[in-house]
């Protein structure tokens, strides 16, 4: 699903942040990624969807190879992942249903098309009912899951979370993260950036831990790691 | 594009009008202003252009033929200038109706002449290009039999010089005026971009093609330009309705004229339209090329 051999990425203020790293996601895997700030997660999530472009290595995702893929077909790629942050980034001016609706009306969807499957994953979050209210009536954890309904909306393969819960209070985290789980045994491959020890003690799955730009750890299973 | 995606396009694009409704207006005016400007001038300009043509054309080359030629020898000579290349047409007249001519201009005190008339039979030709009257004279004076060739010689070059001058200043002053109405528009744009920076982050990030995330915003240019073209279209036809009132009557008979009202004032509006709608996309085009590096 997602491939990476020594991949290297250097800004242009001259920071590394990811050297070297080699790594292998298949299909409906849960995995995720951890280390101190800094550490160069965001970098290695960011060019999973070609926010940030490799400086050497090689990347394949959902058999796309993004270094040789062009600035003009990366919208094409993005329609296959699914994006959640940490800040949600809803628009405000935009209720529910049309926060979730705007990633299928900017892929040029069929309208009646768009009406079926955002209701299907309204459904699916829970907020069926709260399709009218805007993201500033909405407490932290429903606008997550706006956020959540609309990376899933187009039934992406991929789901690339960058910390889901750094802005929840544990109870909503935990909410959030059966929603993950939920999506994951769909079939949905999710990698997900996070600093939160007792979901990755609790939720055990593949934990890939980065320090200074390299994968320091890579198990099935493992644990956060850090003490805090 | 899907007929869908384009509706929603032009309601965004007005919406977006409407929210950022102060530089709307200051860009609005921009144009406006310019295009009055503009709109004046190519009134002035093509007023200008036909008397130039109307001047232009008045002039003609007079060739004196030497009182020496005989009735063959001004055959062989209108021959010979008729087959110069840029000789549009001539005409003959004998020295009698010079003097018919000059009477008439001056009065009777010439009738006097009329007992040994010192005047020459003359040839009037006429250049296909006006421009090139100089040239031909110069070569008709060439030819056997020529006493003079006449043409107004200093004067001529004078008025084309200036007509030409004048052309070209226009053509640089409207130029520096639609330079300030892009940039003004541009301005615009990039301030409803700025507005709008998270909007177009999560369409990139959900997989909106470029030429979606940029055609709302050259929309909302074409919309400044096309609102900015309203005001001076009504100016320059209410302007125009008046000036050729008053100054159309009292050129009656003279050799200059001025346009009329019907073909100019809806060739200029619909000039004025192309030019504020082109303004108005290329302004965008410019703020969206350098703001969303897409």
């Amino acid at each position: 699903m997602i491939e990476m051999k020594n991949v290297t990425k250097k800004y242009p203020n001259g920071v590394v942040a990811t050297n070297g790293i080699s790594v292998n996601i298949k299909q409906g895997e849960f995995v995720y990624v951890v280390g101190p700030s800094g550490a160069g997660k965001s970098t290695f999530i960011k060019l999973m969807y070609r926010e940030e472009k490799a400086t050497s290595g090689e990347i394949i995702v959902n058999g796309i190879d993004l270094a040789t893929l062009k600035n003009k077909k990366v919208p094409f790629l993005r329609r296959q992942l699914g994006v959640v942050f940490q800040d949600f980034k809803l628009l405000p001016r935009l209720n529910v249903y049309e926060n979730v609706a705007f990633a299928l009306e900017v892929i040029e969807e069929d309208p009646v098309e768009i009406r079926r499957r955002v209701m299907e994953v309204l459904e699916l979050v829970g907020l069926k009912n709260k399709a009218r209210m805007f993201p500033n009536e909405l407490s932290g954890g429903e606008q997550q899951r706006v956020s959540i309904a609309r990376s899933v909306v187009n039934v992406p393969k991929v789901v690339i979370a960058d910390e889901p819960t750094g802005n929840l209070d544990p109870e909503t985290s935990w909410d959030i993260m059966n929603l993950f789980e939920e999506i994951n045994a769909r079939g949905t491959t999710i990698v997900m950036a996070t600093h939160n020890r007792e979901i990755v003690n609790t939720i055990r799955r593949r934990v890939i831990a980065i320090e200074g730009g390299m994968i320091v750890r890579d198990e099935h299973g493992g644990d956060y790691g850090y003490e805090i | 594009m899907k007929f869908s995606t384009l509706k929603r396009h032009l309601r965004e694009s007005v919406k977006s009008l409407g929210r950022n409704s102060w530089m709307t207006i200051a860009s609005v005016s921009a144009v406006t202003v310019t295009l009055i400007l503009v709109g004046v001038f190519a009134l002035i300009m093509m007023n200008l252009n036909k008397v130039a043509n109307d001047l232009e054309n008045d002039v003609e080359i007079k060739v004196l033929i030497d009182e020496t030629a005989d009735k063959a020898a001004e055959k062989t000579l209108m021959e010979k200038i008729k087959k110069l290349p840029g000789v549009e047409e001539m005409s003959y007249s004998t020295k009698e109706n010079e003097l018919t001519k000059l009477v008439k201009d001056f009065g009777d005190d010439f009738k006097l002449f009329e007992q040994s008339n010192p005047l020459r039979n003359v040839i009037y030709v006429k250049a296909s290009d006006p421009q090139q009257t100089a040239a031909v004279a110069k070569k008709i004076d060439k030819f056997e039999y020529t006493y003079d060739v006449m043409y107004g010689e200093g004067k001529v070059e004078k008025l084309f010089n200036f007509l030409n001058t004048s052309r070209n200043v226009g053509v640089v002053l409207i130029l520096g005026l639609l330079f300030t109405a892009i940039f003004l528009i541009s301005n615009t744009i990039r301030i409803t971009i700025i507005a709008r920076r998270d909007e177009i982050e999560i369409m990139k990030l959900v997989g909106a093609t470029n030429s979606f995330v940029r055609i709302p915003f050259l929309l909302e240019g074409m919309w400044l330009g096309l609102l900015g073209s309203i005001i001076p279209i009504a100016v320059i036809a209410t302007l125009y309705h008046n000036v050729y009132r008053i100054i159309a009557p009292r050129l009656k008979g003279e050799l200059i004229q001025v346009l009329d009202f019907s073909p100019l004032v809806y060739q200029v509006s619909a000039l004025l339209l192309l030019i504020g709608v082109l303004i108005g996309i290329w302004g965008s085009f410019m703020s969206v090329r350098k703001f969303l590096k897409i």
